[in-house]
């Protein structure tokens, strides 16, 4: 028996097939005819999302990550429609591994764009939930505001995302992390924070 | 037909700003290169009018009537192919009231339509209509109402680039040596090309020649990457991904930096990799889909996999073509100031075409391997050096300490090699090519250009 592959290890799951599948349940989904308006539904996904959301700004990404099943997907399209990750580059798309990169060289201590480490807040609103095509999946809009500091100053970073969230043996995992930046095509300064 | 139209000389010539030589010497350079508005105001004349500036690429504007908007300089820049094909850089203004004619990035358009008064131009230039010209005692048929253009545009090999200066050299001789690892560049690629697909975007705010400063860097690297190699090789068996070469005594490797002449230079690292198929994938950092897709290849192409994983290595090469281009791993990297301390720094991705039929159905999933491999130095590695850059232009607000270094290598019998045609080649950690670079920066500043535009008449 072949031992079971570990996606903190190995990239095998962002397949052509993956691809494929990702583009199409990114595509037309925020739909009247598909959204829930169930309070308590919504209410159980806006706590996800707020608690993302502080956990991000208190930099716990040992817990940031623990939300996230295990095959799955950061993804900040470098333009506004998303686009096409298999022909466009993106700002960042970001396998488990990668997302681990990340917060690897977050903590080396020599990540100078983030020394010293940037301040901050996050906003979250207009949370709206939508069915997807598998019933223990749900897909879930909501806009942020982050405020982030670092010594020259505040500024504002703004968008919507996109979770897809995947029900696992109870528990509601976060399967991919689309984020839309309103100026994902623009230059940008710094960019080094997990948005 | 295109009529010249010389710019008028209502500003001070720079040669009179300052005594240049005080400003660049041997060794250094004042901090005021970086600082003064009234410099960066005369490199829009002395640099960015004088030389050939890059524009854009081929693949940006594959179809007629195609546009991008960009920048010469500071001037805003329609970038097309009109309906008859020929590529022009039209400035993106209304010969009316100056309003800029184009505010989308890119498009497809015939015509520009001024959403200010309505004067309608065609993509050659040329002044379409005016409404209500009963009001008008001119001839709308004089030159002066056609857009204005940038009088020379030539490509090289689907790299665009314009210049105001009709005393230039040809575009082929201002390239001149550059072009050698420019065709290698692309020839490693199917058909020879690539495709330019959309970008990681950033800026800093810092002046542009920090960057340029940076392009043939080879001394910056284990520290201002540190977090970068450390976080690459944090998996690997042997700690050789990325630019693990740099460690130790980079000095003693094969690798080494060329200047060619017209500011452009060139590092290449290619002699450290193994020269084989593969060689280059083997110490490329882990990427979404590496393990997956490097087993499909293996599988489905046999002995011909490793050629095409090697598609979605970086190409370790700096190739920075003055003042604002550089190609490196697969990216174009362009330089794009917008004040003195402000400049963008836009990283284009690439894909490659299956020119030949070798790739097949692979085409698609070698392009998105590829796709996630070039995002990995924006995201970890460009920031970094951002942060420094921004860092450099904050210390030189230290008034009275005017100096700035770049005398690694020099006076070192024998280590700066100058050959008879004139390009320097030196250790890949040296600062030649800075000092090479910034010479021709003085020459270029001491100067006094006629730039002119044109008009169809």
């Amino acid at each position: 028996m072949q031992p079971a592959r570990d996606p903190s290890l190995t990239s095998y799951y962002v397949t052509d097939a993956f691809y494929r599948e990702l583009i199409a349940s990114f595509a037309d989904w925020q739909r009247d005819d598909r959204l829930i308006t169930d309070a308590a539904e919504r209410d159980r996904f806006r706590g996800l999302i707020e608690r993302e959301a502080r956990l991000l700004d208190q930099l716990d990404f040992d817990r940031w990550l623990a939300m996230y099943a295990p095959e799955c997907i950061y993804w900040v399209p470098g333009t506004p429609d998303g686009g096409d990750p298999r022909r466009e580059i993106a700002m960042s798309f970001d396998d488990r591994r990668r997302m681990e990169d990340r917060i690897y060289r977050l903590r080396t201590g020599y990540a100078w764009s983030q020394a010293p480490k940037s301040r901050t807040v996050r906003m979250i609103g207009n949370v709206e939930v939508f069915e997807e095509a598998s019933a223990n999946k749900r897909m879930v809009r909501s806009n942020f505001l982050i405020g982030e500091f670092r010594p020259d100053g505040v500024r504002f970073l703004s968008g919507w995302c996109g979770h897809r969230f995947v029900e696992r043996d109870g528990r509601w995992e976060i399967e991919v992390r689309q984020v839309n930046l309103i100026d994902c095509d623009q230059n940008l300064r710094n960019p080094s924070i997990v948005i | 037909m295109l009529e010249k139209i010389s710019t008028s000389s209502i500003r001070p010539a720079s040669a009179d700003l300052y005594d240049w030589d005080e400003l660049v010497q041997e060794d250094r350079v004042h901090r005021l290169i970086y600082t003064d508005p009234a410099i960066f105001e005369a490199e829009l004349t002395n640099i960015w009018g004088a030389v050939w500036v890059y524009l854009g690429h081929d693949s940006q504007i594959p179809n007629n009537n195609d546009y991008v908007t960009t920048r010469l300089g500071l001037r805003p820049i329609i970038l097309l192919r009109d309906s008859q094909g020929k590529i022009r850089a039209l400035f993106n203004r209304c010969t009316h009231r100056g309003t800029t004619l184009c505010r989308l990035e890119r498009g497809n358009a015939f015509q520009f339509v001024c959403p200010y008064h309505g004067w309608s131009f065609l993509n050659t230039g040329k002044l379409r209509a005016v409404p209500w010209p009963d009001g008008y005692a001119c001839d709308f048929k004089d030159a002066k109402f056609n857009v204005a253009q940038v009088p020379r545009v030539d490509s090289y090999r689907g790299f665009i680039f314009g210049t105001l200066n009709p005393d230039a050299p040809p575009l082929l001789d201002y390239l001149g040596g550059i072009t050698g690892p420019i065709d290698e560049w692309l020839d490693r690629n199917p058909g020879g090309k690539v495709v330019v697909c959309e970008a990681n975007r950033l800026k800093y705010k810092g002046n542009w020649k920090l960057a340029y400063d940076n392009s043939g860097d080879g001394y910056h690297v284990v520290f201002s990457h540190r977090s970068l190699l450390e976080m690459e090789n944090r998996l690997a068996d042997e700690a050789n991904k990325g630019m693990s070469y740099y460690k130790g005594s980079p000095d003693s490797k094969a690798m080494y930096m060329r200047y060619t002449g017209n500011g452009h230079h060139f590092k290449d690292k290619r002699p450290n990799i193994e020269k084989r198929a593969g060689g280059l994938w083997a110490v490329e950092g882990p990427a979404p889909g590496s393990e997956h897709y490097e087993a499909e290849f293996r599988r489905r192409f046999g002995a011909k996999a490793d050629d095409i994983l090697d598609l979605a290595g970086s190409e370790p090469v700096n190739i920075n073509v003055f003042p604002n281009l550089s190609l490196l791993g697969n990216h174009i990297q362009v330089f794009d100031p917008i004040s003195v301390d402000e400049t963008n720094v836009t990283w284009f991705g690439t894909r490659v075409v299956d020119a030949d039929g070798t790739l097949g159905d692979a085409l698609d999933e070698i392009n998105a391997l590829r796709m996630r491999t070039q995002e990995q130095f924006p995201n970890f590695g460009e920031v970094d050096d951002l942060a420094n850059f921004e860092e450099i232009q904050r210390g030189l607000a230290c008034l009275e300490d005017e100096w700035v270094y770049m005398h690694r290598g020099l006076g070192i019998p024998g280590r700066v090699k100058t050959d008879a045609k004139g390009e320097v080649t030196a250790p890949a950690t040296d600062e030649a090519f800075m000092r090479e670079y910034i010479h021709e920066w003085k020459r270029l500043m001491k100067a006094s250009p006629s730039l002119v535009v044109q008009r169809e008449v």
